[in-house]
């Protein structure tokens, strides 16, 4: 009776069906390469050395950028698993930043790195939970939905950011729209003001706390009852009710974490790579934690690769832009928009048509052993 | 011999994986009434929506009146005579009958010409029927069976010989279910060809010439009405050998576990859905709610069950968490009323019981995550799994994979899972809707002997069915609802279907209008099309 | 760490030898915005190839797309043996004294803000001055009395350009009404080509027919809508009168690329200075255009007078106040 309706294999679906998308992207990718006159082979070994070098440090830039990647994406994942879709983790990350700020302004020529990293670490996430927490509300209480009001407060918070830094931070002793630097001894070392024998590069403490929230957020979805009525709230709202599960309070607490998580994206920027509140500092991070959620199917462990692909793109596209001169940041783009397109946006493309081989393999098999359960059935 | 009205030869058509039908060969005599049984996911539908254009057959050939045709949309099915009346009905509800039955076929622009032929044609076609609707009604306020005639005057105007009808007494009360079988008789003598598609046996003996069974995708077998036996039906579609009725001892009520008060309930709209219910619930006996789906049962359920909370009105409760009393104001959410000693087995499993995304294991703490049986700090996943195997076990869920996805299980074992995470913890009262909605015949019988067995232990069964013959073969004591009031309380032993149905539409005061039931109505169907993808 | 130690000196030495060979490695980091911003960007840009095709020397060049490059990106220059490094936009200065600091040996040129290094140059422009003649002109120009200035993000530099502008109308006509406006608090303001129309026809609505547009990318719409009203525009950094020939009054220039190009020069001819460099009219650093697509709108007397203050500002006759002094336009 029961036809078979099993999923393909585990692997075929987060790792064959990803890594066809990759090679999808990179084949189009050559495309565009070629009719710009450059040679796809070596562009793609110079994106790929620029990304995993350790001599120069591309690799090292590559963990920088992922730490990015890894906030952002995360905020995006976990508000996903309530059903919401948080568009605004760029302007959670930029008020957090002013949160940073803000500490740093107050405390930095007094207190240590050591009191100060677990300060600036709270002040961002408090900062982006704030901005989360609002959109969240009105989404629980009032229905106006997330995504326009998580929009229009990456604005609201472009706004705020602009006014504070022009008006109040910047005279402080800094451009006119940055901060100044904090004081060395309170901020986070880069790699390689640690590591004597690293070359440069943006790469921070900062990759820790990253993966530390990876953990969390894995335990938090997986392992606790908030987590298992986030999923509930998320997948199917009237079974939430049905359970008992307080669907509002529930998306006001998700909206909280999302930007808490997307807020700790300010800590690598504001506090560890920069040294300082620059205006824009966030330079799309925010939105691209999008694609990293997407592409990391909303699991942590899959944000953290998805988070290694983008900032080796990231990276890998910087290196390549450097290294031949009529490829410039709008054919960069143009690559990476090609991954995400191929592994988020066209999922199905490729998707489909593999899993459902896979399906018919096993219906094939299952069918050769109906036949044999048949001829037994027929001689009876 | 003439040739058949319709002959389907070697028909297959697949979704994915999945078979929804294979090999099927069928013949319809003209002139006759063609019963088509199966349990749901059998594939009936998809046959007849293969017949009627939704879908194209991967191979296989379909004979119209000897024809071979190449029906590939509804359009061309209509051409080929074919009419069909969908389960949930096609009807635009502020349009006039005329105007939905010309809906398509107005023929030219100006509308007045047209208007004037239609409605001679309209009266031609129901008074050689009998099927007499006033055309200048206004549809959204018919009664569903009125609706449904409408949709058959549709089909016909558009000059169809045959007719294939989608389960049409699931919105039906028995007296409209009488109706619709005398207009079935008179299409029939008119030389009309009926194709009825149900799960209901005693309708296809009542009115059937033949009868085709379907089971798993495949055509198991044909009968003449005349020379098969509801018994010989039931085996054929299941496999096996099925007990049709349910063995009971009379109940032996004990203390009053729940008693409502003055209930009332007014949704977002303004539209009073409850209106002053009263009912008590006793220990050791099971209540049937009967009424024709969408009259105020839903909101009971979810009502009782702290998913909605009402306007006026109190709930006495004594169980083992003593004596409370809920009132409009100091209403409980779900998980309090849970705590309470009250389990609730919702009326539609994967919009309310279920997660689909989640694994079974996940699924069978829906609702009592927070109990530390599950996991001190954390939610501990061997503690989760081990009390799911203890479920499917008891349950008899199948597959026993705890890991697997919900909408991987069928309908049945989704039922019996949802129904073990409820029932095991032996709750003091159970209240339990549509139990057997879209569960094929084996796992009814399961349902049914647990729901006796925990009714003898001692539970206060609550019961909301839309088949009758549940809730009669069931219940102990029986209150009707029509309209959002209840409309009768009878003992199910001094009872029969046609008092049954008189009290689902006789009234406490208004008549009842159609508009409640479209908004059950369609939830109902809906939510069967989905478990039959799935099973 | 003592290969890149190796790899570091090497390289530095290679770059000190191709510098005593004449055979220099000049290159240009551009500001957000990209080089071909027709503006600011794009000036540094034809600075640098105006010096290649003089002299066949090719130089690099990289666009900037988040803060995480700069750093990045201006460490390999100088870890390459690129010198000078010109880095484009007052963005950018935080970095270079960084950077500066580590590679002594080589020379960067900062443009637009100053850094106090001894291999740094730093070239910063007296807007207000070329301000002041575009304003006096337009003042000449206008028929109601009443000249508009748009700005793009609200900084302390486009203050200057405005209140240079207002100088030199108030300089030619005491009371005409000078209204200005800026585009918005946040970067998007540099490319707010709807926006810059919108509030262009909301002043030619209050009389004004003069418009100087002083807002990147914005500026584009402001000049569509003055084309559209029949009214006149003014445009700014690069020569913008070919965009709407007939209805541009004049551009003010901002000569990033002489700058630019005379850094490649004075490196190659082994003459790199450091320090700052502010250049107005007098150093030719700031300008305002005459071609044949404005002449026609211009009569000889017209002309004549803007050089005339243009030549008492060269000689100091004429004080040009500079915004950023008092932070206010009141002089």
């Amino acid at each position: 009776m029961s036809p078979i309706l099993a999923e393909s294999p585990r692997w075929v679906r987060i790792g064959l069906v990803p890594a066809l998308q990759l090679a999808l992207a990179l084949v189009i990718s050559s495309l565009v390469v070629l009719i710009i006159g450059e040679d796809p082979v070596q562009a793609f070994a110079i994106m790929i050395r620029g990304a995993t070098n350790l001599e120069f440090g591309g690799f090292h830039s590559t963990l920088y950028y992922t730490t990015n990647f890894i906030f952002t994406g995360l905020a995006v994942a976990l508000a996903f698993h309530a059903g919401l879709f948080n568009i605004g983790g760029e302007g959670q990350a930029y008020v957090a930043g002013l949160g940073i700020a803000i500490v740093c302004l107050l405390f930095d020529s007094t207190l240590s790195v050591w009191l100060m990293a677990p300060l600036v670490i709270l002040a961002s996430a408090a900062f982006g939970a704030i901005w989360g927490v609002i959109p969240g509300y009105l989404q629980a209480k009032r229905g106006s939905h997330i995504v326009v009001t998580t929009i229009m407060f990456n604005f609201i918070a472009m706004a705020l950011m602009s006014y504070a830094l022009v008006v109040h931070i910047s005279p402080l002793g800094g451009n006119s729209t940055d901060s100044r630097y904090w004081n060395s001894d309170a901020v986070f070392p880069k790699w390689n003001e640690m590591m004597p024998d690293a070359p440069f590069s943006l790469l921070n403490p900062t990759l820790i706390l990253a993966l530390v929230c990876c953990w969390l957020v894995w335990l938090l979805v997986w392992r606790t009852r908030l987590g298992y009525a986030i999923r509930t709230v998320g997948s199917n709202p009237h079974a939430a009710t049905y359970a008992g599960i307080n669907a509002s309070r529930t998306i006001i607490i998700t909206m909280a974490i999302s930007g808490a998580l997307a807020g700790m994206m300010a800590v690598n920027e504001v506090y560890g790579a920069q040294g300082r509140l620059i205006l824009n500092f966030t330079s799309g991070f925010g939105f691209m934690g999008i694609a990293v959620a997407l592409m990391g199917r909303n699991h942590p462990f899959g944000v953290v690769l998805a988070s290694l692909l983008f900032g080796a793109l990231y990276q890998g596209g910087t290196e390549l832009q450097f290294e031949i001169s009529s490829i410039n940041p709008q054919m960069v783009l143009v690559i990476q928009g090609l991954v995400v397109f191929f592994t988020g946006a066209l999922d199905r493309l490729v998707r489909g048509p593999v899993e459902g081989a896979f399906l018919r393999y096993q219906l094939a098999k299952a069918k050769k052993a109906e036949a044999a359960d048949a001829a037994v059935a027929g001689g009876n | 011999m003439t040739a058949p009205a319709i002959e389907l030869k070697a028909i297959n058509k697949r979704f994915g994986p999945v078979w929804a039908n294979r090999d099927i060969d069928l013949k319809v005599m003209p002139g006759t009434v063609h019963g088509i049984v199966g349990e749901n996911g059998a594939g009936k539908s998809t046959l007849m929506s293969i017949l009627y254009g939704f879908y194209t057959a991967d191979t296989g050939e379909i004979l119209v009146n000897g024809q071979n045709l190449d029906i590939r949309n509804s359009q061309q099915a209509i051409q080929a005579g074919i009419g069909m009346v969908h389960q949930h009905f096609m009807l635009v509800e502020p349009f006039t009958v005329l105007e939905n039955v010309m809906l398509g076929m107005e023929g030219q622009a100006v509308l007045a010409n047209a208007r004037g032929k239609a409605r001679k044609a309209l009266q031609d076609i129901a008074s050689r029927y009998g099927l007499e609707v006033d055309p200048d009604a206004i549809v959204g306020e018919l009664p569903v069976g009125l609706q449904q005639r409408v949709e058959i005057l549709k089909a016909l105007y558009r000059g169809a010989k045959i007719l294939i009808l989608d389960e049409p007494t699931s919105v039906l009360t028995p007296q409209e279910t009488g109706q619709l079988f005398e207009i079935l008789e008179s299409l029939r003598s008119q030389g009309v060809t009926v194709l009825l598609i149900t799960h209901k046996l005693k309708e296809i003996m009542a009115i059937t010439n033949h009868v085709s069974i379907m089971r798993a995708g495949t055509m198991v077998a044909h009968r003449e009405t005349a020379h098969t036996s509801p018994e010989e039906l039931a085996e054929l579609m299941v496999g096996r050998k099925v007990l049709l009725r349910v063995d009971k001892q009379p109940a032996q009520p004990g203390e009053q576990r729940m008693e409502i008060k003055n209930l009332d309930y007014s949704d977002d709209r303004g539209v009073r859905r409850l209106k002053d219910i009263n009912f008590n619930l006793r220990s050791g006996e099971i209540l049937g709610v009967a009424g024709v789906s969408g009259n105020g049962q839903s909101e009971l359920l979810k009502m009782l069950s702290g998913a909605l909370a009402p306007n006026q009105g109190v709930m006495v409760l004594d169980t083992r968490a003593g004596h409370s009393e809920l009132s409009a104001g100091s209403w409980r959410d779900a998980a309090e009323i849970r705590d309470l000693g009250i389990a609730h087995v919702p009326e539609n499993r994967l919009r309310q019981a279920l997660v689909k995304a989640f694994s079974a294991a996940e699924n069978a703490i829906l609702g009592y995550h927070d109990k530390p049986e599950y996991g001190e700090t954390f939610l501990e996943p061997e503690k989760v799994v081990n009390a799911t195997e203890v479920m499917m076990e008891a349950y008899d869920v199948r597959p026993r994979l705890p890991g697997l996805k919900t909408a991987n299980f069928s309908g049945g074992n989704q039922q019996k899972l949802v129904l073990a995470r409820e029932m095991l913890k032996e709750p003091d009262i159970l209240l339990i809707g549509q139990p057997t909605r879209g569960v094929d015949i084996g796992a009814i019988e399961f349902i049914h002997r647990n729901m006796i067995a925990a009714r003898d232990k001692g539970a206060a069964v609550l019961l909301v069915s839309v088949e009758l013959d549940e809730i009669l073969s069931l219940s102990d004591r029986i209150i009707v609802m029509n309209d959002g009031a209840i409309t009768g309380e009878v003992m199910a032993s001094e009872t029969n279907e046609a008092e049954l149905g008189l009290l689902m539409t006789s009234t406490a005061g208004e008549v009842p209008t159609a508009g409640n039931g479209p908004t059950g109505g369609a939830k109902a169907p809906q939510s069967e099309q989905q478990e039959e993808a799935v099973a | 760490m003592k290969t890149t130690f190796k790899v570091v000196a090497g390289l530095a030495l290679s770059a000190i030898a191709a510098v005593s060979q004449a055979q220099i490695k000049p290159s240009v980091i551009y500001d957000m915005g990209g080089k071909f911003d027709r503006s600011f960007n794009q000036a540094s840009y034809s600075g640098a190839e105006a010096f290649r095709k003089e002299t066949g020397i090719k130089y690099t060049d990289f666009e900037i797309t988040n803060e995480g490059q700069r750093e990045q990106v201006m460490l390999r220059f100088a870890q390459r043996g690129f010198s000078p490094i010109v880095v484009a936009g007052f963005q950018q200065a935080p970095i270079v004294e960084k950077v500066a600091k580590q590679f002594p040996k080589t020379h960067f040129v900062l443009i637009d803000a100053v850094v106090d290094l001894p291999n740094v140059r730093s070239v910063v422009f007296k807007e207000q001055e070329g301000s002041f003649l575009v304003g006096a002109l337009a003042a000449m120009k206008t028929e109601h009395d009443a000249v508009g200035f748009i700005g793009g993000m609200d900084i302390p530099l486009i203050r200057k350009f405005g209140c240079g502008y207002e100088q030199g109308a108030k300089y030619i006509s005491k009371d005409i009404n000078v209204l200005q406006n800026m585009t918005g608090t946040t970067p998007s303001a540099w490319n707010d080509p709807t926006k810059g129309g919108e509030l262009a026809r909301a002043q030619f609505d209050k009389g004004v027919d003069i418009i100087y547009a002083a807002a990147g990318g914005t500026g584009v719409g402001v000049y569509q809508a003055a084309v559209d009203a029949g009214k006149l525009a003014i445009g700014v950094d690069s020569n913008q009168n070919y965009l709407h020939p007939g209805k541009m009054l004049t551009s003010m220039v901002k000569r990033v690329d002489v700058a630019v190009k005379s850094a490649f020069e004075d490196e190659m001819k082994g003459k790199f200075t450091p320090g700052l460099q502010v250049v107005g009219l007098k150093e030719n650093g700031v300008d305002w255009a005459l071609d044949e697509f404005n002449r026609p709108l211009l009569s000889e007397e017209d002309i004549a007078k803007v050089q005339d203050i243009r030549a008492k500002i060269v000689a100091g006759d004429i004080k040009v106040h500079n915004w950023e002094d008092t932070k206010s336009c009141e002089y």
